[in-house]
């Protein structure tokens, strides 16, 4: 007599079920393959052989890609030209990521303290929208909104703000003749795009902090701004930095709304738009892509020596 | 003496419910003072009005002779240990217990130097380095208590902070709650819905049903002399016996309190009542038989020499005349 009764059924599925049970790394090997897979090979593959390009050059009167290695692409990118690219569109990665964390963390601060029932719904519709829609006709309306003819001049015009708008336009670099052809105009449009991303992690960050630690802070005599700067702020600080991977490596490769609103010149994305397309240089497009990754592996890491995951 | 907290009919309703219901009372300095009763019953919202989490929908509570109307909790001479701990993750032990002096814009050397005095009163002399995570559960609940002591406050809230601990390390930490108390000589307000740890470790206590204080005084005073019948089933689940059973005694006519260890078991005519053993629990260090006396239950706590009785069979009861207690109020 055998002690456990055996299953009535043993069907080739209950087989399989205790197949599985026995060997529970065999479930899990063959529930990751596929994306492994699929993360190596499309992802990872074309990741290297983007690295392999950027190690070619292009020759200057022919043209021809030359399959050598060789660092000179990378030289190019310190030409005076390809340099002033990469300041500027990491400058303004940097400054659409410290302005939609200043945007977002009180949004995302009354939603995950405050906000209850339907309010709270309401606060994800209102954060996931904007991501419904297409990213196109969000930036071709922010064009209509930016431009000379467009809603913020009449706006701005009716409470007789316009020598403000002037003043603002003005200023050298970041001002030009509307808000559509300006840097403030581009800033603007990345922020509005982008600020979902910021939302989202940080809320879901400050959701996680206990309520009673808020208090505990305020019975050992904290102030409410003492409060926020040693203890809701540390505790945050990894979904801001989750926030901020999204909102600074999306601006540093978009290629689109620089395009589209803003002055005329280039960004990363749109160089290297530009070089693997018209150009037909595609070591050095190659070389430009690789640009942001450097920058964000930098940012990563200053990031978690800075302790900014220490509390996760 | 003085009066280290003074509530003066103080409510605190919210919407309908009334978690705090019109209570006064006074805790005097330097004591050890326990609020006691099952969940739900105001207990926890009254240590939240003291240290301001929370604010009175009617009534004054005075800290010390002074108002706490519109002062914030920190800007209150109180610190709470509280029922989770609520110590910061992020910060390392040492870090934790320095917050309060550090937020009060103490010396970095100098908040250290205390904070690591105050681990050693805990005795986690050793652990100051480490993350509240790496900490057991009773190490984390000496910290919190570090944590608000370091700030010498004049009254120490603590809420139910022997909740999470195994019965071994409660005992343990009772004790030494108790002598803390007794060495720093500050006012200690703790919340149990446990009536053993506030009987063995409380000066005085309050008893909390439904937001009101039923009954307050010395743990022997409410041990044995029970005010209400809640207060005789809730402390000590005593026998609370009705006015016509105590009467035919020839008691008073009211509800009265009877405690199980002090009736035994007899056979002969000495008997006061005689009823059938219903069950018996085996408790460990000793038993509970459940006796049915008429249309009430007896419960009954024979001393651990007496021989048990068998279930069904009939017995007698009885208990000397000063055990029958008779309650004032229903």
């Amino acid at each position: 007599m055998s002690a456990i009764d055996q299953p009535t059924s043993t069907s080739f599925l209950n087989r399989m079920s205790d197949a599985f049970w026995r060997r529970p790394k065999l479930l899990l090997a063959l529930m990751l393959a596929p994306p492994l897979l699929w993360l190596g090979m499309i992802y990872v593959g074309s990741l290297f052989s983007l690295l392999i390009q950027s190690f070619f050059s292009i020759d200057e009167f022919s043209g021809v890609i030359q399959y050598e290695f060789t660092l000179k692409t990378y030289g190019e990118l310190f030409r005076p030209a390809n340099y002033d690219i990469i300041i500027r569109t990491t400058l303004m990665a940097a400054a659409v990521t410290v302005a939609s964390a200043i945007v977002a963390f009180p949004v995302a601060y009354y939603a995950a303290r405050y906000a209850r029932g339907k309010i709270k719904a309401l606060f994800y519709l209102g954060a996931m929208l904007p991501l419904w829609s297409s990213y196109l006709v969000k930036i071709y309306a922010w064009k209509l909104i930016l431009a000379k003819e467009g809603i913020i001049n009449w706006i701005v015009d009716g409470i007789g703000l316009t020598w403000l708008l002037k003043a603002i336009l003005s200023i050298p670099v970041i001002g030009g003749n509307s808000l559509s052809v300006s840097y403030i105009g581009t800033f603007l449009v990345f922020l509005y795009v982008w600020l979902p991303f910021m939302i989202l992690p940080v809320q879901a960050a400050l959701e996680r902090v206990p309520g009673n630690l808020l208090e505990a802070s305020g019975d050992l005599g904290a102030s409410s701004r003492q409060t926020f700067t040693h203890v809701i702020f540390p505790l945050a600080l990894p979904g801001i930095v989750a926030g901020s991977i999204f909102t600074f490596s999306l601006t540093l490769g978009d290629y689109i709304i620089p395009q589209i609103v803003g002055s005329s010149r280039l960004f990363i994305g749109q160089a290297v738009f530009a070089h693997q397309g018209t150009a037909g240089n595609i070591p050095l497009a190659a070389a430009f892509a690789v640009v942001p990754i450097l920058i964000m592996a930098l940012y990563l890491w200053a990031a978690k020596r800075k302790g900014a995951f220490d509390a996760l | 003496m003085t009066t280290a907290v003074e509530f003066q009919n103080v409510s605190r309703h919210f919407g309908s419910i009334k978690a705090v219901d019109d209570v006064s009372l006074k805790i005097e300095e330097g004591t050890f003072f326990a609020m006691l009763g099952p969940s739900g019953s105001g207990k926890t919202t009254c240590l939240r009005l003291i240290s301001g989490f929370d604010r009175p929908t009617e009534g004054h509570i005075q800290i010390f002779g002074e108002t706490s109307e519109g002062i914030p909790p920190n800007r209150r001479s109180v610190n709470t240990v509280f029922q989770d701990y609520a110590l910061f993750p992020h910060l390392n032990v040492r870090d934790n217990v320095a917050y309060g002096l550090m937020v009060k814009g103490e010396a970095k050397a100098s908040r250290l130097k205390q904070a690591d005095e105050m681990l050693a009163l805990v005795k986690l002399d050793d652990y100051g380095d480490r993350k509240p995570a790496q900490l057991s559960g009773g190490q984390r609940q000496r910290v919190a208590l570090a944590r608000a002591l370091v700030n010498r406050p004049r009254v120490l809230l603590l809420d139910e902070p022997l909740g999470a601990l195994d019965l071994k390390l409660r005992e343990q930490m009772q004790d030494e709650l108790k002598s803390l108390q007794q060495a720093l000589g500050i006012t200690f307000v703790f919340v149990t819905h446990d009536q053993g740890e506030a009987l063995s470790m409380a000066d005085s206590l309050a008893v909390f049903n439904e937001g009101k204080i039923v009954q307050i005084g010395t743990p022997q005073d409410v041990y044995q002399r029970p005010k209400t019948r809640f207060v005789a089933d809730f402390v000590g689940s005593s026998n609370v016996l009705p006015p016509d059973l105590c009467a035919q005694l020839g008691g008073e006519s009211k509800w009265s309190s009877l405690r199980p260890e002090s009736i035994s078991i007899t056979e002969d005519a000495t008997a006061k009542v005689s009823g059938t053993v219903k069950g018996i629990r085996y408790l460990g260090s000793a038993n509970r038989v459940a006796v049915a006396v008429a249309d009430t239950e007896i419960s009954v706590m024979p001393s651990a020499s007496s021989p048990l009785p068998e279930i069904g069979q009939s017995i007698g009861l009885t208990w000397s005349n000063d055990a029958l207690h008779s309650m004032d109020e229903e």
